[in-house]
C-alpha cells in the first residue's frame, strides 16, 4: 500500500464530491415534486389540480332536468339551439342549491340586443334589427317571447 | 479514508437514491387522459360578434379585466385594400361591437383563443415545466409553478398569453380543463348562441368533428409556423393574422 501512501488529499477529494453528490440529491428530492416528471417536464399533479377546480356553467343539460316546461317551449323555436346560460349567465350555483340562490331577473330591452343589433358584420341570415326603429323604445318581449321568439296571437310567457 | 468510512458511505448514499426515486404516482379520476386528444373548431361564417364567449369565459375562470382567455375580432376588408384590413376588438368584445363605421366591403367577426398547439413554442421556452401539453392535447400552465417569467408571452405567436396582474404569473386558454374532464363543453362554447364554437375531440371517432374536417375547407392560424394548431378555422379570410 505504499503506492496510495500520497493519495490522501486525493480520497478527501473524493469524498468532498460525493458528500456534494448526497446534499444534492437531498436537496432536489425535497424540491421537486414526487410528481415531476410522470408525464413529461412538468408536476403531474398539476393535471389534477387544474381538473379539480369548481365549474361555474352548469350545462343546458342540467337546466333541462328541472324546467322541461321551458324546454319544451324552447324546442319548437328559432331559439331551440341556443343553451340557457348563454342568456342567464352562469348559474351552477343556483343548480346545486335551487331554493336559496335565485338567478337575476334578466331585462329583455338590454339582453336581446346583445345579440340582435344590426351589425354589417353578422351574417346575412342571422335576424338583426336596428332596435330604435324597430320598436321605437319598447322592450323585446313586448312581442317576443325569447324562449321561443316567433310572434304568435296569444303568445304566452 | 479508511476502509471503515467507505463501508459506512455507500449504504448512507443508496439510501438517499431511494428516497429519490421514491414517491407513488397519485391515483387518477374516471377520466383517461389517453382516450382524448382535444381541439377546437371556429365557425367564422356563424359568429355574430355577441361577445357572450368573452363574459362566459371571464366568469368561469375568473379572468382579471382588461385581459382575455378568448376575444372576439371584428375584420373590415375594404374592396380597394385587401390586404390590410381594419381590425378591432373594443374590450376583446365584451360587451359586443358598435355598428360598423363602413359598412361596404367585406365584415365578418372571428374568435380567438389558445390554439393549444401540437408543437407549442411557449413550451419549448419554459424554464422550469410550468407550462406544458397535457397527454390528452391541452396546453396547460400550473401557476404553482410558474415563476412569472414572461418568456411564454414572447414566444407565443397568437398572443395569446398574459400575465395576470394578481398572481404574477402567466395565464391562459385552459380549454376549461376542469370542464371537459367532467364531461362538459366549455364555457365559451356552452354560452355560443349560434354554434361558431364547437369543442372537437378528435380521438373520438363519433365526434362530429371529423365529419366536418372531411366536408369543409378549414385553415388554422399562422400555418407558417409550423405549431400544428388544434384550432381548426373554417371560412377563414386570408387576411385574418
Amino acid at each position: 500500500m505504499d503506492r496510495f501512501k500520497d493519495a490522501g488529499h486525493l480520497f478527501r477529494l473524493a469524498a468532498v464530491f460525493l458528500l456534494g453528490v448526497l446534499v444534492f440529491m437531498g436537496v432536489r428530492s425535497l424540491m421537486v415534486p414526487k410528481s415531476f416528471g410522470e408525464y413529461g417536464h412538468y408536476r403531474g399533479n398539476a393535471l389534477a389540480d387544474i381538473a379539480a377546480r369548481p365549474i361555474n356553467f352548469a350545462g343546458h343539460q342540467t337546466c333541462e332536468t328541472c324546467h322541461s316546461d321551458v324546454f319544451d317551449k324552447k324546442k319548437d323555436g328559432r331559439h331551440a339551439h341556443v343553451n340557457c346560460e348563454a342568456c342567464h349567465g352562469a348559474l351552477a350555483k343556483h343548480a346545486d342549491d335551487p331554493t336559496s340562490v335565485q338567478p337575476p331577473k334578466l331585462d329583455a330591452a338590454v339582453l336581446c340586443v346583445r345579440c340582435h343589433e344590426a351589425n354589417a358584420a353578422k351574417p346575412r341570415t342571422f335576424p338583426q334589427v336596428a332596435s330604435e326603429e324597430h320598436s321605437s323604445g319598447l322592450a323585446c318581449d313586448t312581442c317576443h317571447q325569447p324562449h321561443s321568439p316567433a310572434i304568435t296571437a296569444g303568445a304566452t310567457k | 479514508m479508511t476502509r471503515r468510512h467507505l463501508l459506512l458511505l455507500l449504504p448512507a448514499a443508496g439510501l438517499a437514491w431511494q428516497h429519490v426515486l421514491a414517491g407513488t404516482p397519485e391515483s387518477s379520476p374516471n377520466y383517461k387522459t389517453s382516450e382524448h386528444w382535444w381541439g377546437m373548431l371556429i365557425d367564422i361564417p356563424k359568429c355574430i360578434g355577441c361577445g357572450n364567449c368573452v363574459r362566459a369565459c371571464q366568469s368561469e375562470n375568473d379572468v382579471p379585466d382588461g385581459y382575455f382567455r378568448t376575444w372576439v375580432e371584428r375584420y373590415h376588408v375594404s374592396d380597394y385594400d385587401i390586404e390590410n384590413p381594419i381590425v378591432d376588438s373594443p374590450d376583446g368584445a365584451k360587451h359586443g361591437f358598435p355598428p360598423a363605421k363602413d359598412p361596404s366591403g367585406k365584415n365578418f367577426f372571428v374568435p380567438k383563443l389558445c390554439n393549444h398547439c401540437a408543437d407549442s413554442p411557449c413550451t419549448q421556452v419554459c424554464p422550469v415545466g410550468a407550462t406544458f401539453i397535457s397527454p390528452d392535447g391541452v396546453v396547460l400552465v400550473d401557476k404553482q409553478y410558474c415563476l412569472g417569467c414572461r418568456y411564454c408571452v414572447q414566444a407565443c405567436p397568437y398572443g395569446c398569453r398574459f400575465i395576470n396582474p394578481h398572481t404574477e404569473t402567466a395565464e391562459k386558454c385552459s380549454l376549461c380543463y376542469h370542464r371537459i374532464t367532467k364531461g362538459l363543453t366549455t364555457a365559451c362554447c356552452e354560452s355560443c348562441p349560434t354554434g361558431a364554437r364547437q369543442l372537437a375531440d378528435l380521438k373520438n371517432p363519433n365526434d362530429p368533428i371529423h365529419e366536418f374536417l372531411k366536408t369543409h375547407s378549414v385553415q388554422v392560424l399562422k400555418p407558417s409556423m409550423a405549431t400544428h394548431s388544434k384550432t381548426f378555422y373554417y371560412g377563414l379570410d386570408g387576411s385574418v393574422r
